[in-house]
């Protein structure tokens, strides 16, 4: 595996950035992960708040098992080993946010250890190869409320409805070499989430975010003083904090001052970052154990029981896609994105499948190409997502084996599609109902071929002489008499035999 | 160890307890005083010793991820959770603008 | 007509069950008490006389109907205003809480108020639970209602931080109140007046609602005249809690019931580094006292030995402030309690005020200690250092109780000082608890009983310590002792 290529230049020469990320992950679970307030999104400000939320006097935590599975599943993903004995630590700061005066965190025993991913080659996003990065580890914590600023001319609200919903914090090693790199582990990682359904991902919500911790050195230098940008929450805000950050950090090099280690908050506005308002004991956290709490320890049947219930996971699908149902890299790269994607191909296979008396392999790439090239177009027009789809993968199947039967050529199959899209109707009885069944009789075919060239005596005769361009325009002339109803082989072939 | 008057404004600062300067003064040799008479555990072997993590030998029970089972611990409970606040406006508890 | 307040828990139970008197007739007798004793005592910080008979009401109705009274059906009872109490004032003794009126009611309490209780106020105590005299208090020093035989008259103090609740026992103000016990904090205050404590195993009460001062040391426990008002007491505040992580889950055994001061086959352990230098010798006389009565029940006497003894008060003073530190960090003017925001301050300044407002010295000091000995550079040397000492500690407990079934020691280093006597050093106040610390850093029970009176009058304890889950044992001893003490010593009404 070749280093990264990517590198600030300098006045002084070349520089190479290095970057870990730290992302935040919220789990997807009912209730939080101390308390038994709900989660959801977008409550009345402290309707979702107990009085362990909110910290009342002689409040105390229980754990959420389904937050544990959560994280256990999640390093199951990544490969990472996880930790059947692990502990929770309080982290001791003042903010508003933050009621108890501490998280309830994970420092000394995270309960996943190190794991990886891989991301992929992508040319076009300046990765020439695929990359695996390392994973340190997975810890399990409190996320914190929310502040508001800008309600109120002398003071800032409160609203405690995030406070102690649960968090993964997922660290990565600091093996990233360039914003495309981190971007790209960033898609990976919120895509692999999504699969096992351990987080939703959804950055403009806040369910996921980055901390980037970035920081320059001359190629082949010790690691230089890192600054860390917190809760950067888009892939394309990550980039551009690590174009940002790096060039700042070259320049304050460059002109001999030095890396301060503080935090920093990206402003998408200026797409530039700045310091925190300083904090400077913000650092001694005074970590210890929590006393309200007790060793967590996981026995091997609740780690099978997760391992059992993890999907497929991108990566192994995409393979799959790949080398048994035959699909392109790229399709099959499209088909696995989004989980939900994938599920609604995988229906339409099987139902594909069955409809043509065919085994899935056989007619996945027709599947494939219908989905990506027809479906998707269609249902963008109408601004609905394959969730949404008015048409579903039964329906689409059914299509699917017109065509496949040669009932209905490729390009009747478009204007049915929109037809479906329109009326809900299934596309047997649109086809029936508006006589579209293509025509492949010979005969009839012939008849019509003959008919064309008859009228276009003198193009034949060019063609015949060499301008072998003027194909479609027979195809073109032969379809349209026939409403376009020709099957386009048989046309294709009759018009080749008669032409010569 | 013993502590100066720079590290009990420190620590104070720390725990965000505002002190005079002569309450400082004075908790300077209150404080080395405990610090000095506690430096004794120096002397004990703990060699092997792993730190008490649990009094009495237990197991972290994990609980069924049900909204609100408990009422006692549950949400939707926004009149009790401002009841007792300082400055309660519009559902939030207020506190001094914070300037990020 | 037997004068009510003389009456236990027990007594007044079964007396309200039998229909000699009723629980209205009762609790209005101790709310009198209650109320004349105010001034002089200031062992509640707040009475509840309507609370009170609302619950005595109750219980005399359910009598009627021949329904089920409870275990503490119709016995009013003092609350520490440690435990959350709904729609009731609940403060820690201290000023940052002064005015909070929790919306939520901590499982003990629930409990006791299931059992039938009733409650008479809420009980003044050391400030957040810091302290062995009850003078850290916001609402003021409680005062002991014992004096020395000196003819000085001379304040004394009733221990701490249970001191409301030892004071408002032994003045005959309630047959029976809750305590606290994180390095002593019952069995202390309860030598110092005479009557019963016990802290029994960590994790046999449940936390759930009790203000937090050290979690890892915290126990409710049960503060009354006699063994036997503890017993029942303790059965009808023990049991697991899902909603404290460190609540034990296992059933609770009728301790009233299997009382048992018949000690033939068990040993007595007497741990010789107890047994410290310059000990007071009438409370060296009392210890030995104990070991005859326990030797004339049956038992056999052991000398055993628990090598780390004097490190527990040192490890103490550096674990329980560290959670402390921690504890309170929530108390921040925001959520609820006091706010104190000077013109013109920001969230951090609020901060600081407000806590420099609200925390009384001995807070202060404690919170200083813990955020010092867990910050960076010196957790290893201290916190960590502390637990693993404390595990020793443990050890050595676990070691003894091999070769014996109890453990036999006095409570305290001495009988009830003056108020002020201990106040100039820190230190010299926390030497207080030598002997109480240690079997609360090994998660054991131990119980507190009456012994004798020293040469000044003052009530010495004794305190027995037991293996984990064995209540049973300490309470079986405590009442071997109990019945051959003798002691039905009380202070001379002064107040």
């Amino acid at each position: 595996m070749t280093e990264s290529t990517y590198r600030i230049q300098g006045a002084t020469g070349e520089w190479e950035v290095v970057i870990g990320l730290e992302v935040h992950a919220q789990v997807t679970s009912n209730s939080k992960l101390f308390s038994g307030a709900a989660t959801q999104f977008g409550a009345e400000p402290n309707a979702q708040v107990s009085l362990v939320d909110a910290a009342m006097p002689g409040m105390l935590p229980v754990p959420n098992r389904e937050c544990i599975r959560q994280a256990v599943r999640t390093g199951l993903a990544i490969d990472a080993q996880i930790n059947k004995w692990s502990r929770f630590d309080r982290k001791n700061y003042f903010y508003a946010d933050l009621p108890q005066g501490y998280q309830i965190s994970q420092l000394y025993h995270p309960i996943v250890g190190e794991g990886s991913l891989t991301i992929d080659a992508d040319e076009k996003a300046g990765l020439p190869e695929a990359k695996v990065i390392g994973i340190e580890r997975i810890h399990v914590e409190q996320d914190a409320g929310k502040l508001m600023h800008d309600q109120h001319p002398t003071m800032s609200y409160v609203d405690l409805n995030r406070s102690g919903v649960a968090l993964m914090e997922i660290v990565s090693r600091p093996d990233m070499r360039s914003p495309a790199e981190a971007g790209a582990y960033v898609a990976k990682l919120r895509q692999i989430l999504r699969y096992v359904g351990s987080c939703d991902g959804n950055m403009d919500q806040g369910s996921m975010r980055c901390d980037v911790n970035v920081s320059v050195r001359k190629p082949g230098d010790e690691f230089g003083t890192r600054t860390e940008t917190k809760n950067v929450n888009s892939v394309r805000f990550v980039m551009a904090t690590i174009e940002h950050e790096a060039a700042r950090q070259v320049d304050v090099l460059e002109s001999g001052g030095k890396i301060v280690q503080e935090t920093r908050l990206f402003d998408p506005g200026t797409g530039t970052t700045r310091s925190m308002r300083s904090k400077e004991d913000a650092h001694d956290y005074r970590y210890f154990p929590d006393p309200d709490l007790l060793p967590l320890v996981l026995d091997d049947a609740f780690l099978e029981d997760c391992r059992q219930s993890l999907p497929e996971l991108p990566d192994a699908k995409r393979a799959r896609y790949e080398t048994e149902l035959g699909l392109s890299p790229y399709n099959a790269a499209v088909l696995t994105a989004e989980v939900e994607t994938a599920r609604w191909f995988e229906l339409l296979l099987g139902e594909t499948a069955t409809a043509q008396g065919k085994a899935p392999a056989d007619v996945a790439k027709q599947a494939a190409n219908w989905l990506i090239s027809e479906l998707f177009g269609a249902l963008n027009k109408l601004g609905k997502s394959l969730e949404d789809s008015p048409v579903s993968p039964s329906a689409g199947a059914e299509l699917l084996a017109l065509m496949g039967k040669g009932t209905i050529s490729g390009s009747i199959a478009k204007q049915v599609l929109e037809k479906m899209l329109e009326t809900g109707d299934s596309a047997g009885a649109i086809v029936e109902r508006e006589g579209l069944k293509q025509e492949s009789d010979t005969g009839a075919i012939e008849a019509k071929v003959d008919e064309i060239l008859a009228a276009n005596a003198d193009k034949v005769e060019q063609y015949r002489g060499g301008k072998v361009a003027l194909f479609g325009f027979f195809v073109g002339q032969t379809m349209k008499a026939m409403q376009g109803k020709g099957n386009p082989q048989v046309v294709n072939e009759i018009l080749k035999t008669k032409l010569g | 160890m013993s502590v100066d008057t720079a590290t009990v404004a420190k620590i104070a600062a720390l725990a965000r307890i505002k002190l005079s300067a002569g309450e400082v003064e004075a908790m300077v040799p209150e404080l080395n005083g405990i610090l000095a008479w506690v430096e004794q555990l120096g002397e004990v072997d703990v060699t092997g010793v792993e730190p008490m993590t649990a009094v009495i030998p237990n197991t972290l029970r994990l609980r069924d991820d049900v909204i609100d089972a408990d009422p006692l611990t549950g949400g939707g409970i926004r009149d009790k959770v401002l009841a007792n606040a300082p400055a309660a406006e519009h559902g939030f508890f207020g506190v001094p603008k914070v300037i990020e | 007509m037997t004068d009510l307040t003389d009456l236990g828990v027990a007594a007044i139970r079964d007396g309200i069950a039998a229909g000699t008197f009723t629980a209205v007739e009762v609790a209005e007798a101790f709310n009198a008490n209650v109320a004349a004793a105010q001034e002089a005592l200031n062992a509640f910080i707040v009475a509840t006389p309507d609370k009170a008979i609302e619950a005595a009401t109750a219980i005399d109705a359910r009598r009627v109907k021949g329904e089920p009274l409870g275990k503490m059906g119709g016995v009013p009872i003092g609350m520490k205003d440690l435990f959350a109490t709904t729609g009731v004032q609940t403060t820690a003794a201290s000023h940052m809480l002064e005015g909070f009126v929790p919306q939520y009611e901590s499982t003990v309490s629930q409990k006791l108020w299931d059992a039938g209780a009733g409650m008479l106020g809420k009980l003044n105590l050391d400030q957040f639970a810091m302290g062995s005299s009850n003078e850290t208090s916001y609402f003021g020093n409680v005062i002991s209602p014992w004096k020395r035989n000196d003819g000085g008259n001379a304040a004394l103090a009733p221990g701490g931080s249970s001191g409301g609740s030892s004071a408002a026992i032994a003045a005959r103000l309630c047959p029976a109140a809750t305590g606290t016990d994180t390095g002593g904090s019952i069995r202390q205050p309860a030598a110092f007046t005479g009557i019963t404590g016990i802290k029994p195993t960590y994790g046999r009460c449940s936390r759930w609602g009790v203000v937090a001062f050290a979690s890892s040391l915290d126990q409710a426990g049960p503060m009354a005249r006699d063994v036997t008002d503890c017993a029942i007491m303790l059965e009808a505040m023990a049991g697991f809690d899902p909603k404290d992580s460190t609540s034990l889950d296992l059933p609770v055994p009728e301790w009233a019931a299997g009382l048992n001061a018949d000690l033939s086959g068990k040993r007595v352990g007497i741990p010789r580094e107890y047994r410290m230098d310059g000990m007071d010798a009438d409370v060296a006389k009392s210890w030995d006292d104990g070991i005859a009565w326990l030797t004339d029940a049956g038992a056999t006497i052991v000398d055993i030995s628990l090598p780390h003894t004097k490190y527990a008060l040192p490890a103490y003073y550096i674990i329980a402030p560290a959670e402390a530190s921690s504890n309170l960090a929530r108390y921040d003017g925001v959520r609820y309690g006091l706010r104190d925001l000077p013109e013109g301050s920001g969230l951090q300044d609020m901060y600081a005020a407000t806590r420099a407002a609200g925390f009384g010295a001995e807070v202060k000091r404690r919170i200083l200690i813990g955020t010092y000995v867990l910050s960076a550079g010196f957790y290893d040397a201290y916190y960590t250092q502390a637990q693993k000492v404390r595990a020793l500690i443990a050890r050595d407990f676990a070691e003894a109780f091999e070769q014996c079934d109890v453990i036999l020691a006095p409570t305290a280093p001495s009988a009830a000082f003056a108020l002020g006597d201990n106040t100039e050093d820190p230190l010299k106040m926390y030497l207080n608890d030598v002997f109480a610390v240690p079997a609360s850093l090994a998660g054991l029970p131990a119980m507190s009983v009456p012994a004798g009176l020293n040469r000044e009058g003052l009530p010495l304890g004794l305190q027995i310590i037991g293996r984990a889950f064995d209540e049973q044992g300490v309470l079986n001893a405590g009442l071997a002792i109990e019945n051959r003490a003798g002691f039905t010593a009380r202070p001379a009404k002064w107040w």
